[in-house]
């Protein structure tokens, strides 16, 4: 498996949500995702940015194009250097919230991708993988 | 501040979302919808969301909670033009947004209102419902409301 | 195990790259005489030409170094990119395995009788054929793996036509559409067919839509799961779904596996379906009084 192409984009503040929406669209668009595919993609992202500004204070967005044999794919990477998660298992509980949310963010985000990584602590920073094939 | 308009059509309530929200502006919707309810007396709510490329959870959650708000104020809400594509998202997503009324288009979820408000006012029996009767048959003329122009024989609100 | 071609150096990319016109020259016409012309004449000579160079290369990184006949290893990657094209394209020609493998194995000929007069020995010669036999082998083996993959790309295309042709989305009524679905259900087939039933609604303004699955053996829970998924997404975008046609079988299975239906329509055959449909839609069916 190769990256083909990687492009990183800020997610500091609300309004980045949107324009990361718009970025994963082009991308996952650009690389002949079917369009239930990308509006998965596109509301996966959407969670995880928001979770990035709300609870990790903003940070980044690395898109990655993918090349494995004769499969393409998009992988998504959110990191911040926010407070961390104390309970990896707890905040993957669907309904789970600290934000008054619905507690479907990271949950749902697994649920729309084929791929996903959740790598966090206390005082750490939260990095969020998320990867869906073609 | 930017805004999403709300159209008054007899005693409904028409929105229709064509930008990309950001999430401020959902909650600036949420606020302006119910405050609109309750100072028109409106009996429904049309949200035309055909024009979403996504509805993820904070989108969802405001039309969950405009729906159970604007219950509360007496009126129905009828979220209309789902795409096929946005749907499946949804419920993958896992919200399948129990207690919102659904319609394919806005011709139907007018139809919709119509019944609930005709029912909810005991089938048409007082003077108010067959009103609300007459105004509704001037807006069918419009073409299914695809085109919202301003209310015609509405009562003044 | 120490093969011989570890033992010492072997002569092979020596002779590869010598005898390259020779061997050119007496390999096509090999081929040709095995009737491997079939389908591109022209090309056999630049394919031909282009194979040797890219196996002279290879073998002459290795040599020294490591396994002459490890074809898996990373200098060998071009050739088996140009073996993995071409037998894949071979493949998509329709011709046999065997067709596919004898342009690698009509090498072996050419190969030995150049060998046998390099070879400064008897015990030298059964090296260098040992060494050479293996090559050869390997990559008619590399060119069969890739004979499959290309017929197994040809099949899953074939199987996604047929997923689309046999989703059929009929109008059964004003508003009223209908998925007759047969066969065995699996996870990708009714995620296909759940992304056209409702792409269908929306083109149609269908209000209701019957998933009939009389013709369905057996159901797994992801296919239960889909099946409900399926109707959820249907009514947020506004039409209503039933759901007819549930064996006695599977209707066990759904409620062994634990799957809630409980909000979904179901109707034990297609037109009881079709009646509630009407009645839903506020449509009704009449016989016609008089026969003329």
């Amino acid at each position: 498996m190769s990256v083909v192409r990687a492009e990183t984009v800020p997610v500091r503040v609300e309004s980045d949500v949107v324009v990361v929406r718009q970025t994963v669209r082009q991308w996952a668009t650009s690389l002949g995702f079917s369009l239930v595919d990308q509006t998965k993609l596109v509301t996966a992202a959407s969670e995880l940015a928001r979770n990035t500004v709300v609870y990790g204070g903003g940070g980044s967005l690395t898109l990655e194009a993918l090349e494995d044999g004769a499969r393409r794919g998009l992988r998504l990477r959110f990191a911040d250097e926010g407070p961390g998660i104390p309970d990896l298992a707890l905040a993957l509980t669907d309904g789970y919230t600290t934000g008054g949310g619905l507690g479907l963010g990271l949950s749902g985000a697994r649920r729309l991708s084929n791929e996903f990584d959740l790598d966090s602590a206390p005082g750490k920073g939260t990095r969020v993988t998320i990867a869906r094939w073609r | 501040m930017e805004r999403i308009p709300i159209l008054k059509m007899g005693p409904f309530l028409l929105v229709t979302i064509q930008v990309d929200m950001h999430d401020r502006l959902a909650m600036v919707l949420q606020d302006d919808l119910t405050s609109m309810i309750s100072r028109t007396g409106a009996r429904g709510v049309l949200l035309d969301i055909s024009a979403l490329e996504i509805v993820d959870s904070f989108i969802g959650r405001m039309i969950s909670n405009i729906a159970a708000m604007a219950r509360v104020l007496d009126a129905e809400t009828v979220v209309v033009g789902m795409q096929p594509a946005v749907a499946i998202t949804l419920v993958e997503l896992g919200l399948s947004l129990p207690g919102v009324r659904t319609a394919l288009n806005v011709e139907r979820g007018m139809a919709l209102l119509r019944d609930a408000v005709r029912r909810a006012d005991g089938a048409g029996t007082d003077a108010g419902a067959d009103a609300i009767a007459a105004a509704l048959a001037g807006e069918e003329d419009d073409g299914g409301g695809d085109a919202p122009r301003g209310p015609r024989g509405a009562p003044p609100a | 195990m120490t093969s011989p071609s570890q033992a010492r150096a072997t002569i092979v990319p020596a002779v590869l790259e010598r005898h390259a016109a020779e061997l050119l020259d007496v390999w096509t016409q090999e081929q040709t005489t095995a009737g491997l012309t079939r389908g591109a004449a022209g090309d056999l000579r630049a394919r031909s030409t282009e194979f040797l160079r890219l196996l002279q290369q290879a073998t002459a990184e290795t040599s020294g170094v490591g396994d002459l006949t490890a074809v898996h290893g990373a200098p060998f990657a071009r050739v088996r990119e140009f073996l993995g094209a071409l037998s894949r394209q071979r493949a998509a020609e329709g011709a046999t395995p065997s067709e596919t493998a004898m342009f690698v194995f009509s090498l072996k000929r050419p190969l030995f009788v150049l060998l046998r007069r390099e070879a400064a020995d008897a015990d030298r010669l059964a090296d260098e054929l040992w060494v050479a036999t293996e090559l050869v082998d390997r990559l008619g083996l590399l060119t069969t793996e890739a004979y499959q993959r290309g017929r197994e790309e040809v099949i899953a295309r074939q199987q996604q036509d047929m997923l689309e042709l046999s989703t059929p989305v009929v109008k059964l009524w004003d508003g009223i559409l209908a998925l007759p679905m047969i066969g065995t259900l699996d996870s990708a087939r009714t995620q296909v067919v759940m992304e056209t039933l409702l792409q269908r609604i929306v083109e149609t303004g269908a209000e209701v839509a019957i998933i009939d699955i009389t013709g369905v053996p057996t159901v797994d829970t992801l296919t239960a799961q889909h099946l409900l998924k399926t109707v959820t997404a249907a009514r947020l975008m506004g039409a209503d779904c039933i759901i007819s046609g549930i064996r006695p079988q599977i209707a066990q299975t759904i409620v062994h596996l634990g799957v809630d239906l409980a909000d979904v329509t179901t109707k034990a055959t297609l037109a009881d379906a079709f009646r509630t449909a009407l009645a839903r839609t506020m449509q009704s069916v009449a016989p016609a009084r008089h026969a003329r």
